[in-house]
């Protein structure tokens, strides 16, 4: 959130916002870190993932990018994370220098990419037209839609105490939605750094084998 | 009583006994929008009756299923081993038109003090819609 902060600032004068959702169920969890971050911008929580299930995301971080009318620009997708953590070193807890430098200059480019779209409006070069915007936008299935609802009604009976049963409708939405981490994450079991990162984590990302965790964000200078 | 989770919220209705999900209709109308009418169930323009030969399942004269709706609609629904929480969801393809209209869905969160903020309270802005987890 701290990236966000610092690309806010330098921008308040722009007629722009950045609206930052966190994906969280769990009462307070996000709070400290929006405390820490002391964002200007709105940070909201949306225990139900209700932005995830209107923007057909399945993972964090992902941005949308919205015109002044109201429009997307560009759909749903990752804002800007490399999967260096996929190259860790479980020895020294340490991802290897050019995975690292990858992450962080593929962080950077997206970030000046939505300056440059603040600054530049529709003449940006990362700003698609309708045709490109329709092309990359992913539409729910029935299963993804059927999946919201089972998580909905989950996260629901979780709050009613009715533990038991709310964990079985998130693991019948993640069973109907098994591209959605963060429905899968936010059922997992967190460590003490509040991170669903366990041995299930890791089975299921090396699960992906070839695929991507965080594909690449379709921008022609994004490092890879 | 029972609790639907909707689109427009959550409601606490008076369910009636009996299989599926039913609600008199004007709180039908109030926890989702549909109406009922002579015509069937209906939301703005659109009206779906009742399958026929299965009307009873469906309606009485100021009853209606939604459970029974939801499913011939293929709209998402899943409710709780009591039936008395039930989630109806938005169907997969007006999810998929609202999206491919390209006019960004609008959607109401609170802050972490409570405070509610929609995306349509920022328009005329562009604006970075940018997801995080703790997690």
């Amino acid at each position: 959130m701290s990236v966000w902060q610092d690309l806010y600032s330098g921008l308040q004068e722009q007629n722009f916002i950045i609206i930052a959702v966190a994906m969280d169920s769990r009462a307070d969890a996000a709070r400290p870190w929006i405390e820490a971050a002391a964002p200007t911008y709105p940070a909201l929580i949306d225990r139900d993932h209700r932005v995830a299930e209107l923007y057909n995301m399945v993972n964090v971080p992902q941005a949308v990018w919205i015109n002044e009318a109201g429009r997307i620009v560009r759909p749903a997708e990752n804002a800007g994370a490399f999967e260096a953590f996929r190259s860790l070193d479980f020895e020294t807890m340490t991802v290897p220098e050019d995975k690292a430098a990858t992450a962080t200059a593929a962080k950077t480019t997206y970030v000046n990419a939505v300056r440059d779209w603040v600054l530049s409006g529709a003449d940006s070069g990362y700003v698609f037209n309708d045709e490109q915007a329709r092309a990359r936008i992913t539409v729910p299935s029935a299963e993804i839609a059927q999946a919201h609802c089972h998580f909905r009604l989950g996260q629901y009976l979780l709050r009613q105490a009715r533990a038991d049963e709310g964990q079985e409708h998130l693991a019948e939405a993640s069973r109907l939605h098994p591209a959605s981490w963060n429905i899968w994450r936010q059922a997992a079991a967190v460590n003490d750094l509040g991170l669903a990162a366990g041995p299930e984590f890791w089975e299921r990302v090396n699960a992906l084998g070839d695929a991507y965790y965080y594909p690449p964000v379709d921008m022609a200078d994004m490092p890879k | 009583m029972a609790t639907i989770l909707s689109e427009r919220g959550e409601f606490s209705v008076n369910a009636g006994p009996g299989k599926g999900l039913w609600l008199g209709a004007a709180e039908a109308a109030t926890a989702t929008g549909w109406s009922l009418r002579p015509e069937g169930l209906c939301r703005g323009e659109i009206c779906v009756p009742a399958p026929k030969g299965r009307e009873a399942e469906f309606t009485t004269a100021d009853m209606v299923n939604l459970a029974a709706f939801w499913d011939h609609l293929v709209m998402p629904a899943a409710h709780s081993r009591d039936g008395d929480v039930w989630a109806l969801g938005e169907g997969a393809d007006n999810r998929a038109a609202s999206l491919q209209s390209l006019q960004a869905p609008d959607f109401s969160l609170p802050d972490p003090d409570g405070t509610a903020h929609s995306l349509s309270d920022y328009h005329g802005k562009k604006v970075l819609l940018a997801t995080w987890a703790s997690w």
